[in-house]
């Protein structure tokens, strides 16, 4: 005989009766577990997803609007290139890349295009300060640019919006440009007095890219006559530093500029995750409530049950120590089982479901076992210790009140 | 080896003040046998639960072996109980879930014993009081007869010096509640102090001596070969 022999032979005995609190118990970790296993492989699908449109956050001269994403930087107004380097500077985490831009109105064979001035990655790693704290130095988040790194196709531009790198007689053209003009790679191109090669023809996007021609950042100011100045940064940040306010901190440390997020496609994903968070939330004030009103009000109605056989215990020698051990062994007993089962079901569960809900394929998480048996132990311990300890204090004499 | 002096128990019941114990002075001698009879409410039960330590008195102590019962910490007086004193009740007390021989090895497990020894022991206790053959019988497989022999073998399991019976033979039929007082008498002839409440006047003839408990007053004290009225 010891304590667990003790423990698990009532269990068992009056397993009926316990059957409530345990479903109670499963059910609500089995829903947490599903959900936050769902909405986990759902923020990282749709995260990837974000990452896949390319710039998500806009820095604009002050007085621009955004009418359109991608003719963003056709208005005309300007801030200076030093913003660039300021943000690269900087320490805000979730900026994955920054593109700057220029662009000014060209005609070529009497037709109107756009020439955009870029800035490619090396001009950023050729800076050595800029290497050391920037932007590119630091960890990427959200799986943004994976693949862009080592990428030397230049075509990239027309989805990662940066590309690594580009010559000062080089230029890239957009599908509406090479087809008006009837351009190929490596033919040569006249712009405002200067001869581009070009370098690469970028795969039609259906967007006002498609009637640009892309040179160097510099070349372009030199060009434009403008200075050092740009129209636009385009900035890829991480969906999730978006939504714990990446925008207002740029804000902040350019107040002169304007910036904006796309927000349609942000607020989709902050929707997502807080519809997603509130609802594990919202499970786990449920089963709190209702799994632990249940675990008590068993708990209470076991104590008065065994009253007698507590009153016996006591009399064979039993201290108060050990009938509260009794009960709160049993708690935990019923806490872990719950809290395993929960896990097992709820994983099975996202498994089979995540597909069919969220059309994402979704693999269990060890990670929320440990949550599913801590929050069901917790719950059903601290739901035990007041009829544990009510069982403790009871009063021995009740074992003879038949005579 | 047991003493209570001047112990009186009252409580509130509905507004009134009743008195469950009045001033009861009492003393029985290691390898004493006493029978304690009165009609109901006369405080027999209140009386053996002070004995057992397991009510504390309003006034008056209750000594064991010179020590104040009451005076120890709850812990001392659970180990007192443990080692000291066992319990028989009427009804029997058996631990429904367990098997009788993990019945038996109750108080043997909260004296810390190792489970094999607990094992043994209980099954050499069980074979002498005759339930050789239903170690693994849970109480509601067995008679009430075999259940009060799994209490007493129970009962004997930390070899109590004090043996302390709470109307033993009063759900049992004529036949086996003989059975029962025999293995009382059995015990006591080995020198356990014993202390029976009991309303079967064949059974407390049986005791060494008599005590009875009126309103809360022991009134007489009557030995085995006469009645002698005390106080």
């Amino acid at each position: 005989m010891r304590l667990r022999t003790l423990v698990l032979r009532e269990i068992f005995e009056r397993k009926s009766q316990l059957l409530t609190s345990f479903l109670a118990i499963l059910l609500g970790i089995t829903v947490i577990v599903s959900i936050k296993n769902i909405s986990y492989y759902s923020e990282k699908a749709v995260a990837l997803e974000m990452d896949s449109l390319g710039a998500n956050v806009l820095v604009l001269p002050k007085s621009s609007t955004l009418q359109d994403y991608y003719a963003a930087d056709m208005q005309g107004e300007t801030i200076p290139e030093e913003y660039v380097t300021q943000l690269a500077m900087s320490d805000l985490a979730g900026l994955d890349n920054l593109s700057p831009k220029l662009s000014m109105p060209i005609e070529l064979q009497g037709k109107g295009f756009t020439l955009t001035g870029i800035l490619p990655k090396s001009e950023f790693q050729a800076k050595a300060a800029w290497s050391g704290a920037g932007v590119f130095s630091r960890p990427i988040g959200c799986g943004a640019s994976v693949g862009m790194m080592g990428s030397e196709d230049k075509k990239t531009l027309a989805r990662k919006r940066v590309i690594e790198t580009l010559e000062d007689n080089e230029v890239l053209v957009g599908a509406d440009v090479a087809t008006k003009l009837a351009l190929k790679e490596t033919d040569s191109l006249e712009v405002l007095g200067k001869t581009f090669s070009v370098t690469a023809v970028l795969p039609q996007t259906g967007t006002v890219d498609d009637a640009r021609i892309f040179a160097h950042l510099h070349v372009v100011q030199d060009l434009s006559k403008k200075g050092p100045v740009i129209n636009a940064i385009e900035v890829i940040g991480c969906c999730q530093e978006i939504s714990k306010g990446l925008v207002e901190k740029i804000n902040r440390l350019l107040p002169d500029a304007k910036v904006v997020t796309i927000t349609q496609i942000a607020d989709a994903q902050i929707k997502i995750n807080r519809m997603m968070s509130n609802l594990s939330l919202m499970f786990l004030v449920i089963i709190i409530f209702v799994g632990g009103a249940s675990i008590a009000n068993y708990m209470y109605a076991n104590v008065y049950e065994r009253r007698r056989e507590i009153g016996t215990l006591m009399a064979l020698g039993a201290s108060s120590g050990l009938v509260l051990r009794i009960f709160m062994l049993k708690a935990l007993i019923l806490g872990v089982a719950g809290g395993v089962g929960g896990y097992a079901i709820g994983t099975v569960l996202a498994v089979i479901l995540g597909p069919k809900l969220a059309g994402v394929i979704v693999l269990p998480m060890p990670m929320l076992a440990l949550l599913a048996v801590g929050v069901s132990v917790v719950l059903a311990l601290a739901a035990s210790y007041f009829p544990a300890r009510r069982a403790a204090r009871l009063d021995p004499c009740a074992t003879f009140q038949e005579v | 080896m047991l003493r209570m002096e001047n112990v009186s128990k009252s409580y509130t019941h509905r507004g009134r003040m009743v008195k469950a114990l009045d001033s009861a002075t009492l003393h029985i001698p290691a390898g004493d046998f006493v029978s304690l009879v009165g009609p109901s409410g006369s405080g027999k039960s209140t009386l053996l639960l002070m004995l057992g330590g397991m009510l504390s008195p309003s006034e008056g102590r209750v000594l064991l072996e010179s020590s104040s019962v009451y005076d120890l910490s709850p812990s001392d007086r659970a180990k007192m109980r443990r080692e000291k004193v066992g319990f028989v009740f009427q009804t029997f007390n058996l631990v429904p879930y367990l098997s009788a021989l993990e019945n038996v090895q109750v108080p043997l497990f909260l004296a810390k014993m190792e489970e094999k020894a607990q094992k043994d022991r209980a099954t050499a206790l069980l074979e002498r009081v005759g339930l050789a053959d239903r170690l693994d019988h849970k109480p509601g497989e067995l008679s009430v007869g075999q259940q009060q022999r799994v209490a007493l073998a129970r009962m004997l399991a930390n070899e109590p010096a004090i043996i302390l019976a709470d109307e033993p033979t009063g759900n049992l039929d004529p036949e086996t509640s003989q059975q029962i007082i025999s293995f009382l008498e059995e015990f006591h002839a080995e020198g356990k102090t014993i202390v029976m409440v009991t309303h079967d006047p064949h059974a407390a003839k049986r005791a060494k001596r008599t005590l009875r408990l009126q309103s809360g007053t022991i009134t007489c004290q009557q030995a085995d070969q006469g009645r002698q009225k005390l106080l």
